[in-house]
């Protein structure tokens, strides 16, 4: 048990992590291609027409996938921000720090994709539906992470405000989530929703499954080749960064 | 195959603007990312090389 | 006796912060004024019918409330710090929670407070009735502090960052979305005549949360800005 314990510190250092990192992304990779291309074949050759919808529903592949990812992303990403806060370990702040943009760009698409979905469907680009408007907010609360992490520059002080704006964060966004919903509830009446639409088959829903994997498998190849960028920035002065093979060529 | 030919799946039964907007910009996106990703790390990989060349070159300056 | 200690600190930091403000009396008008200008430009935007300005009322006093709350929260730390006093404050005996929720029970006072006080009038321009403005009153004086509690996380956190001033609106302006939903909505049921009790309490719901939580985070984020 004890072992465990010491090896997961191991882990938790940048300079065991940076080459772990290396050795995984493409393998995070090779997943999301995997993951991607069958569901991609599944959304548009195996799923059937939408009876109401028609073709446009296809969009749900990747707006319901993206709205999932930026949603666990800022979660994941607060799970860090709490672990670096508690422990005061380097590696969970660079970890938070790589997340938030990834996560912006899932709730960014989820919105892209919903008013998309949204003009055909109900005739309009946007609709302050409560999904859309909470994910408007997951949105800036994501820019705000970012900015203010950005304009600190001692990295040590950024990791820690950042991850106290994130936990504060995480505690608001079911209130937000609720308040949102009964503000739409009293506003309008209930609209067509984006994901439960009635006639949803089975291979719709594999199509979905399938593609939320990828865009995870996708979230973590890319904020593991961001840390490893931040890894170098911020352990410049470190003595196995200068070791690196990397370096040598 | 659910689809007669090649040009009806572009139409995508008349919402082909709305599809492949959302496919397009989403591909789009998840191109650009990586790439920046990418070139934050060799930038910072450049930084590296060109501080460490500098410090071997005060080091041999002093003797 | 260490109870009435801490109670006495926390009236002194009160205290003090009151009569600093009372010398700088331009800040504290300077945001009220804000907020009546704000306020009065919407029927110059919208026109001036009004069955239209009765609608937006509650919106347009919460929206100019939420700004001008944040306008005022720079000064929270701010000075403070510039002069080594906030520095001075976290050494001291006193916990450096009793003395950030003092500050932000001053912030209050000189900003949620004269705002709750001041909106009956501008609520008149909106063709408001008294029953309403009265909702609006209470609304806004369970709703203002959650205001300040929530803004002094991000007053400590943007404390001394480069552009602060608009940093902190963007950190704190999406987590003031259910004080605005709730604070407009309770005038708005109170319109529609379905009367604001369940609005009024959740609002008094997320103060009780806020004073919980908020000064504790305060405390963490102010410990980190000042390492």
């Amino acid at each position: 048990m004890s072992n465990r314990i010491v090896n997961w510190f191991k882990f938790a250092s940048p300079q065991t992590f940076y080459p772990l990192a290396g050795k995984m992304i493409p393998w995070f990779w090779a997943l999301t291609a995997v993951f991607g291309l069958v569901g991609l074949y599944i959304g548009f050759f195996v799923a059937p027409t939408d009876a109401q919808q028609g073709e446009g529903y296809r969009i749900i592949f990747i707006h319901v996938p993206a709205s999932w990812l930026s949603m666990f992303i800022y979660l994941i990403m607060a799970f860090w921000a709490a672990l670096g806060l508690g422990f005061n370990t380097r590696l969970s702040g660079m970890m938070a720090s790589a997340l938030a943009p990834t996560g912006a760009l899932m709730a960014f698409l989820s919105l892209w994709t919903g008013a998309l979905w949204g003009k055909p469907m109900w005739g309009t680009w946007w609709v302050w539906d409560a999904r859309l408007t909470s994910e408007l907010i997951l949105f800036f609360l994501y820019l705000g992470f970012i900015a203010l992490q950005s304009a600190i520059d001692d990295a040590r002080r950024a990791d820690k405000a950042g991850a106290v704006l994130a936990l504060v964060g995480v505690a608001n966004i079911p209130i937000i989530y609720f308040s949102v919903k009964w503000w739409n509830t009293l506003h309008q009446g209930a609209s067509v929703s984006l994901t439960r639409s009635p006639s949803m088959a089975q291979t719709m829903l594999w199509g979905m499954l399938l593609m939320a994997l990828a865009f995870w498998m996708y979230s973590i190849a890319v904020s593991l080749t961001r840390v490893r960028a931040i890894i170098l920035e911020r352990e410049r002065h470190a003595g196995w960064v200068e070791e690196l093979k990397e370096l040598k060529s | 195959m659910k689809w007669n030919s090649f040009s009806e799946f572009l139409a995508m039964g008349g919402h082909a603007l709305y599809v492949w907007g959302s496919f397009g910009a989403c591909l789009l996106l998840m191109i650009v990312e990586p790439i920046l990703a990418k070139a934050r790390r060799s930038n910072a990989l450049t930084e590296l090389k060109r501080e460490i060349a500098a410090r071997k070159e005060n080091v041999n300056e002093n003797f | 006796m260490a109870e009435t200690s801490l109670l006495s600190a926390l009236g002194a930091v009160i205290r003090r912060d009151l009569l600093l403000a009372m010398r700088r009396k331009s800040d504290v008008l300077t945001t009220l004024f804000f907020f009546v200008i704000v306020v009065s430009l919407f029927p110059l935007g919208i026109g001036p019918e009004m069955a239209m300005l009765r609608q937006i009322a509650p919106g347009v006093l919460w929206v100019a409330a939420l700004l001008a709350t944040m306008l005022s929260l720079n000064r929270l730390f701010a000075a403070d710090h510039a002069d080594g006093t906030l520095e001075q404050m976290a050494l001291s005996a006193v916990p450096l929670g009793v003395l950030v929720t003092g500050k932000v029970v001053a912030h209050w006072l000189l900003s949620g407070l004269p705002l709750a006080l001041l909106a009956p009038v501008l609520g008149l321009q909106f063709d408001l009735a008294a029953g309403s403005l009265g909702v609006m009153v209470v609304a806004l004086l369970i709703g203002t502090p959650v205001l300040s509690l929530i803004g002094a996380i991000g007053a400590a956190l943007t404390l001394g960052v480069r552009g602060g001033g608009v940093l902190v609106s963007l950190l704190v302006l999406p987590l003031y979305v259910p004080v605005l939903i709730f604070g407009a909505g309770a005038v708005e049921a109170d319109l529609g005549g379905l009367g604001a009790t369940a609005h009024l309490s959740l609002l008094a719901a997320f103060l009780a949360l806020a004073a919980f939580f908020g000064p504790w985070a305060t405390t963490v984020a102010l410990r980190i800005a000042l390492e």
